[in-house]
């Protein structure tokens, strides 16, 4: 005498702490039909070594205590991104993510949803119960109306707690699954047939043909409160009448699995390639004064690249550089500024609170970092900010230049922060050699080459007016 | 090869070198820059990324790859790193290696995108339900992002366990010189043992967090104990002209690089003071820190304080006497000034 063997489960459930072929599961419950029939099909398809399959909270936690597969829990909900990862990164993985309607329904929508819109390479199967069996049966978002619930005493209602979610057809406005289906292990007739689209829908995962979604209504006899004929029953005629079964979509012939990806070239060899400059290592030296500057205005004005030529310049110095630059919703506001401090070692604070060196664009900001400055300080700004209401200061050094007009009269008014270099150059305020500042310069609009020219224009005719106007 | 970078994109260039198989991540002020960068040169290299739908589902998918063996990572910034707290609870709990970068910003709730040190104690106390505990790894500085960046994949796989690297917004967008690692680390040891990876070989490997059996969970948690007092060969910190200092900071990240220059203008003027700066914040280098609980101490953070608690907290565990620890501090995303720090100093001798 035989029976028949359940291929790919364990012989023994030991994992569950006890030797024993009874399963956890209560008696009428449809997940170990559907645990049956996913490792048949499995097994059938010689995919077993390739599976791996993701487990939900709620009953089926406890489903590798049977699947004789490589097996990963998940938090609650969070099937579908671990699923994610796992296809992702191992290519030739079959990938399972095995939710529950609490599961995937609630807490978890927007990851199977997300998961299923991006098409990811995996198969979910979603038991559906209309109840949160684990912890005793509670209403979930495939609960039917009218159905008592332990948090839905009165019966569910629609004016309330809302319809039932119909997740295939919600799914079935998707682009990207290749295969939506809703089955049932109610009784035999719907066993043979969920066996079926169970072994499709992993004949997919084979094929590595893209996102397959199989719901599969179950019954639950505990939390519904009724014996395993009767919970049978509600599967197959109430369940049914909101939740109808079918194949909804099977693009399987038309789908193709991904490409292999391009050949990839090594860490170091991307780096060595990237568009950033390589600059020598910075060095001790304990001549250098340390230099802590603001450079500051509006966006638009090229202050925060002001800033990057001059920490680009300093590198190139073998300084110790830091730029520090405002962002986020104050960027967003208009303002722009940057502190940089070039140092002959290591920089402790990057934040500039007194600068020795502020350049300043705009009144506003003339106004906000003037207080601020070192006694005994430098400030460049902007000749047209500057006024009889100006503020000031006895104890700092004020440098006007006419640095947005004199690059407006030479082909742009966005140069005048090059106008400004010129100023700090001619000035040699910062003491960095003046073939590192020139080759800062350019370096800065190595995004942009064809301002270049513009730009050394722009430079030679405020080097040329530095020369002629200031000390 | 040295090159100039922001602290956001030195980040993801120390998770390449380490040898960083993907990354998962949402969009969030002033962590964007890493995703940015991640987006663009993992692909470069043949490896993963994927813009998660949020924070949550960015630290599962760390977990599903790092459940697969795989060199994992993510990056934040405070209130995604709430979100965040349940899956490195997951991840601690069943052994997953994960690295995760929080850029601290001010808190708490929606707060604003500027410096802050307030997610202390969420990163170095647990953060999550249960006992357990991330590595925490403290940087200051670009170079420091990319090299712990770095060293943390190898921690998360050595110890088996989540490695946040506890950044702030000024470190994540600042740009300073950087040197790049020279080559690519090779991949963790002993994976196949442990791994679910789709292979014959780790068809029987399995993880799983629950555990009915509550004298089976009591010795798991006992076993995380341990690995957690085993860490402390991990724990270190930087001392700054300290030998002869009669006021010592402790400071870690960014208040330490401003405790630094207030050390050197104090000097300058005839203060000794010295900085004492925790490099690992879990587990804390509890002994080099009881070693100057003579001299007179001055916290320094961006926090109310979370950081002088612990302090207070490592004095007491250690050598069972607590030294007066002053608190020199700001929030809600104010620097601590140089000039307030070396006044706290001044105070004191």
């Amino acid at each position: 005498m035989s029976t028949k063997r359940t291929v790919g489960m364990f012989e023994s459930f030991d994992r569950s702490g006890r030797a024993t072929r009874s399963s956890h599961y209560c008696a009428g419950c449809g997940h170990g039909i559907l645990h049956k029939l996913i490792t048949e099909a499995l097994v059938e398809l010689g995919l077993q070594d390739r599976t791996v399959v993701v487990s939900p909270i709620g009953c089926a936690v406890f489903g590798y205590y049977y699947w004789d597969v490589g097996n990963i829990g998940a938090a609650h909900g969070r099937a579908p991104a671990v699923a994610t990862a796992v296809s992702r990164t191992i290519p030739q993985a079959v990938v399972v993510a095995y939710q529950g309607d609490g599961d995937l329904a609630a807490i978890g929508f927007n990851c199977a949803v997300q998961a299923a819109n991006r098409g990811e390479r995996m198969v979910t199967f979603m038991v559906n119960n209309c109840t949160y069996g684990m912890t005793g049966g509670q209403m979930s978002p495939t609960s039917l109306l009218g159905q008592r619930t332990l948090t839905s005493p009165q019966g569910r209602e629609a004016a309330t707690e809302g319809h039932p979610l119909r997740v295939a057809e919600l799914f079935n406005q998707l682009q990207a699954p290749v295969y939506i289906a809703r089955c049932s292990v109610a009784d035999t007739k719907r066993i043979f047939q969920t066996k079926q689209i169970v072994r499709k829908a992993l004949e997919l995962q084979r094929d590595g043909k893209g996102y397959a979604y199989v719901e599969v209504l179950s019954p639950c006899p505990t939390a519904m409160g009724l014996d395993a004929l009767a919970s049978a029953r509600f599967t197959a005629e109430q369940m049914e009448q909101v939740f109808p079964l079918g194949v909804i979509r099977d693009h399987s012939t038309q789908a193709v699995p991904l490409p292999p990806p391009a050949p990839a070239c090594s860490v170091p060899d991307f780096f060595a390639r990237y568009r950033d400059r390589d600059f020598p290592a910075p060095v001790e030296d304990a001549t250098y004064t340390e230099r802590r500057m603001i450079v500051a205005g509006s966006g638009g004005q090229g202050i925060l690249v002001l800033g990057l030529c001059l920490i680009e310049a300093g590198a190139l110095a073998q300084r110790f550089v830091t730029w520090y630059p405002t962002y986020g919703p104050e960027q967003r506001g208009g303002f722009a500024s940057c502190a940089l401090v070039i140092g002959g070692r290591t920089i402790g604070s990057p934040h500039v609170e007194h600068p020795d060196i502020l350049v300043c664009l705009t009144r506003p900001m003339l106004e906000r970092f003037l207080p601020l400055v070192k006694p005994g300080g430098v400030v460049f700004c902007d000749t047209m900010i500057l006024g009889p209401d100006a503020p000031s200061r006895p104890d700092v050094r004020i440098v006007a230049v006419p640095a947005t007009e004199l690059a407006a009269a030479n082909g742009s008014s966005r140069a005048a922060n090059t106008v400004m270099l010129t100023a700090l150059l001619h000035t040699r305020v910062t003491g960095l050699p003046e073939e590192a500042i020139l080759h800062a310069r350019d370096a800065t609009l190595r995004k942009k080459p064809s301002l270049i020219a513009l730009n050394r224009h722009v430079f030679d005719a405020g080097l040329a007016w530095c020369r002629q106007n200031l000390p | 090869m040295v090159r100039l970078m922001k602290g956001n994109e030195a980040v993801v260039a120390g998770a390449l070198y380490a040898g960083c198989d993907a990354f998962f991540g949402y969009p969030i002020t002033p962590a964007s820059e890493i995703a940015h960068a991640a987006a663009e040169w993992l692909p470069a290299v043949g490896r993963v990324f994927i813009q998660a739908e949020c924070e949550t589902a960015s630290i599962n998918m760390v977990y599903g790859a790092g459940a697969a063996g795989k060199l994992a990572m993510t990056a934040t910034s405070g209130p995604g790193m709430s979100l965040m707290q349940e899956g490195l609870s997951y991840m601690a709990g069943t052994g997953i290696p994960g690295v995760v970068v929080n850029i601290q910003r001010a808190g708490p709730a929606l707060g604003n995108v500027y410096t802050e040190q307030a997610d202390y104690n969420q990163a170095v106390k647990g953060g999550g339900h249960g006992s357990y505990h991330a590595m925490v790894l403290a940087p200051a500085s670009v170079q420091e992002l990319c090299d712990g960046t770095m060293r943390a994949f190898a921690l998360a796989f050595q110890y088996r366990t989540p490695v946040i690297v506890l950044s702030d917004a000024a470190q994540g967008q600042m740009t300073e010189s950087m040197r790049l690692p020279v080559v690519e680390h090779d991949r963790p040891a002993g994976v196949a043992a442990w791994a679910v990876q789709g292979t014959a070989a780790s068809r029987g490997n399995l993880h799983t967090s629950i555990f009915l059996d509550v004298d089976v969970l009591e010795g798991i948690n006992r076993d995380l104990q341990r690995k957690y007092a085993a860490m402390q060969v991990e724990a270190a910190a930087e001392e700054y002209r300290i030998d002869d200092a009669e006021v010592v900071f402790l400071a870690y990240g960014t208040s330490s690089r401003i405790a630094r220059t207030a050390v050197d203008q104090l000097r300058a003027t005839g203060v000794r003071a010295g900085l004492f700066r925790p490099l690992t914040l879990f587990p804390f280098p509890r002994e080099a820190l009881c070693r100057l609980a003579d001299r007179k101490l001055v916290v320094v953070e961006m926090s109310c304080g979370q950081f002088r608690e612990d302090v207070i907290g490592q004095f007491a565990a250690g050598i069972r006497k607590v030294p007066e620890v002053q608190l020199v501090h700001r929030m809600g995303g104010v620097l601590v000034s140089v000039d307030a720090v070396a006044e706290a100093a001044r105070k004191l001798v």
